[in-house]
């Protein structure tokens, strides 16, 4: 015999309106006869409901792990578990999902029976760091659950202070703006460092995303430590006859409302004849004006990655974006791929060993000035890398001509 | 037998699980469609076309919804899905007659089709109450809340260009930039309990993480403890993750507050971060009606004002702030002017005066 449900009367308000229930769904796991994870699923909605009504959260962590593991599970154990004593334990599994997100019915279903078995049945499609989260194991079932789902082709992903796992769009797999091969680039960075992500030991989390153009629908800039977003140096292509399609379908005026005087570099002007004239010298690659004109505008044939450092979210300097140190990289030969894991191989060493505890590569980078940074890691100076020279005349620019004539070494070269 | 030690596997390859048509035009599509709200059409350089059907999940799903979805994918479409960013659900087909069948099989299942192109999609959200540690809000419920609220957003495309909306718990912000996001605010400094902090936190790591250097080692009672300096402290709660007994939240003085005009894509301008126009909300489960009247009336005022394409953050740039916060009423407070660290740049340097 279950549990009785505790009353939910804040939450079961939740279970009216059009968009799906998380409620419903709880109490669908609550009230599952014979289930192993009825009586927890009863006591979690029983704690919830006391959140609801108290405004406070009742979760506390811990340290739990898989064996050869040092990371990847959520230890939550409850402040609140002598009044719902079967939710005491309701640890978090972060498991890498395949890259892009894609699932045939059949790993779903199998990831569906491992969490039916050792787990609560509850699962989150997905996190905000990109896992599968599986929620609400106890102590005792972390293993198990694990091995079995690490057995079906899935692997533990990070947490704390290690390289975490990433996210990369769905790109080439459908998106005809993709320009470049968004989940081999994510596979090979994350990949090749699973000793970092597995055994925690960096000074905080390091992220990477990976978008396949720049309209960067994994918030990469935002939101990781090193971003790689696909682009192109080439001329972007124009397909005249739709481009005077789309004219005679909308009007002059919606193309230049919307596109024209869009541009953000003004590198777009309408033709007499309904065509399409761009100066791509000045083209930042901003994606807006392919974005609307879908079968008439495309990106070029010469492409590659643009590569940015430092993203992040509020703690501890406040939000920084990530920022150029690599303006174009071509991403072709394994040659090419060897050279970006290379390169994130560098930055990482770098990080584990200058960054202060619990800082993140933007404000590593914010303390120790870019041009550090970049010696460091070995990467030149170039005028993509700034939105506009320096303001402050407080430094000693003692070895100007030196640095002046790098420059012009280099451009000789 | 020697206990079992991971297969370090890593990111599964995707290509396993994806639908074959995808597999098969790898990187080799021409353009797309949106044929109504929540479908998508590719057509690849082959002539092959895939219609992609988006439909909205609570992002915390029970094994019985995942099942019905699956369910779904193998009746209605052809046994292949995938998630997006937001935790919206696509199923892909390669037989246009299969779109409707599974729109209309979805929408009987309760699960709402839109998402896609000027509309209003599925909020990014966190843990919350259900499970975060550090936790001044739901998400979930949140989302439930607002989501009910937006269902005819959700599902059509009147919008004048797409709306990415995201909710957090602290001010961590674990939910990222938004067009409109929804943030916790803290307005009391932490409640420190004086008895645990020498046993649960590593005071010296406590006291390094606080941004304004608020936090010191004091003796308090005979025990070794930590005090704040309240004219200091901008109870951001920075101390909390790592200190538990300097508790943070509070069920009356943890505010909700929303900011405007984040956006991660590059189109027209660069990224921009998010700003705050509306704080002291209630915190107010189960619905946050106060936080949804906001919401909707920063929303209705973007969709009759601004023009065609331009995200919450250009349609602002055009019209300027004055005209926002005169717009949609909010009031404009001290609080709005930004006193962190490179704040003058946000100041108006200039005599550009809009009347």
């Amino acid at each position: 015999m279950s549990k009785p449900m505790h009353d939910t009367p804040m939450l079961d308000q939740l279970e009216s309106g059009p968009w799906p229930s998380f409620v419903t769904g709880l109490k669908r796991l609550a009230n599952d006869e014979g289930k192993p994870y009825q009586d927890t699923m009863v006591d979690l909605l029983g704690q919830l409901e006391l959140s609801y009504k108290t405004r406070k959260g009742y979760w506390k962590g811990g340290t739990l792990s898989v064996r050869g593991y040092g990371g990847g599970v959520i230890p939550r154990f409850s402040e609140v578990g002598d009044q719902y004593p079967e939710s005491k334990e309701f640890h978090t599994l972060r498991i890498m999902p395949p890259a892009g997100m894609h699932y045939d019915t059949k790993i779903l279903r199998e990831l569906c029976d491992v969490w039916e078995k050792h787990g609560s049945g509850l699962i989150a499609f997905h996190g905000q760091s990109g896992d599968i989260m599986f929620q609400g194991a106890k102590s005792n079932k972390i293993q198990d659950a694990f091995d079995d789902l690490n057995d079906i082709g899935f692997d533990m992903g990070g947490a704390g202070p290690a390289v975490r796992t990433g996210m990369s769009c769905v790109g080439a797999a459908r998106c005809e703006q993709s320009c470049v091969n968004e989940q081999k680039i994510l596979r090979l960075l994350v990949n090749n460092f699973l000793d970092d992500m597995h055994r925690p030991a960096l000074p905080y989390k390091f992220k990477f995303k990976v978008s396949g153009c720049p309209n960067d629908c994994m918030n990469s800039v935002q939101r990781s430590d090193m971003s790689v977003i696909g682009t192109w140096r080439d001329d972007m292509k124009v397909d005249q006859d739709e481009v005077k399609a789309y004219v005679a379908q909308k009007g002059r005026k919606y193309i230049v409302d919307n596109v024209i005087t869009r541009c953000p570099t003004k590198a777009l002007s309408l033709n007499d004849d309904d065509t399409l004239a761009v100066d791509n010298r000045n083209c930042v690659r901003c994606m807006h004006c392919i974005n609307v004109m879908t079968k008439a505008l495309s990106p070029g044939d010469d492409k590659g990655v643009t590569i940015l450092m430092g993203g992040k979210r509020t703690l501890k300097i406040g939000d920084l974006f990530g920022t150029v140190i690599v303006p174009f990289m071509k991403l072709e030969t394994e040659e090419d791929y060897e050279g970006l894991v290379e390169m994130a191989e560098n930055v990482i060493d770098f990080f584990a060993e200058n960054a202060l505890e619990h800082e993140r590569t933007g404000e590593m980078i914010d303390r120790i000035g870019l041009a550090n940074f970049l010696e460091g890691i070995g990467l030149d100076v170039v005028p993509n890398m700034i939105s506009e020279p320096r303001r402050s005349s407080y430094v000693n620019m003692v070895d100007w001509d030196e640095e002046a004539q790098k420059w012009n070494d280099r451009k000789a070269a | 037998m020697p206990p079992r030690m991971p297969i370090e596997s890593g990111v599964p390859d995707p290509f396993q699980y994806m639908h074959p048509l995808m597999a098969k035009n790898y990187g080799a599509w021409k353009y797309h469609e949106r044929p109504r709200p929540g479908v998508l059409c590719h057509t690849a350089k082959s002539g092959e076309k895939i219609w992609t059907v988006r439909a909205g999940t609570p992002r915390q799903l029970d094994l019985y919804t995942i099942r019905n979805l699956c369910d779904i994918a193998d009746k209605y479409a052809e046994s292949h899905v995938r998630f997006t960013i937001r935790s919206n659900i696509e199923f892909m087909v390669s037989d246009e007659a299969s779109v409707q069948p599974l729109v209309d099989k979805l929408t009987s299942e309760g699960f709402p089709v839109g998402g896609t192109g000027p509309s209003v999609t599925m909020i990014a959200h966190t843990q919350g109450w259900l499970h975060c540690d550090i936790p001044a809000s739901d998400a979930s419920g949140v989302v439930k809340a607002l989501m009910d609220e937006l269902h005819e957003e959700f599902t059509h495309e009147n919008m004048p260009n797409r709306v990415h909306m995201s909710t957090s718990c602290c001010q961590i912000n674990c939910g990222g930039q938004a067009d409109i996001a929804i943030n916790i605010q803290h307005t009391k400094p932490p409640k420190i309990n004086h008895d645990l902090v020498a046993n649960v936190c590593e005071r010296p790591l406590v006291v390094a993480r606080c941004p304004v250097a608020a936090i010191r080692p004091a003796l308090v009672n005979g025990k070794p403890s930590l005090e704040v300096d309240e004219k200091k402290c901008i109870c951001c709660g920075a101390c909390y993750p790592p200190c538990p007994p300097m508790q943070i939240n509070d069920p009356e003085n943890s505010k909700l507050a929303i900011w405007v005009g984040g956006k991660n894509s590059n189109a027209r301008g660069k990224p921009t971060f998010h700003k705050l126009v509306a704080a002291g909300i209630p915190n107010n489960p189960p619905r946050w009606p106060e936080v949804a009247a906001i919401l909707k009336k920063i929303l209705n005022v973007y969709k009759g004002d601004a023009k065609d394409w331009e995200r919450l953050s250009d349609w602002v740039e055009r019209i300027g702030w004055p005209r926002f916060f005169e717009l949609t009423e909010l009031p404009f407070t001290k609080y709005h002017l930004d006193d962190w660290r490179g704040a003058r740049d946000s100041l108006n340097a200039s005599a550009h005066i809009r009347f």
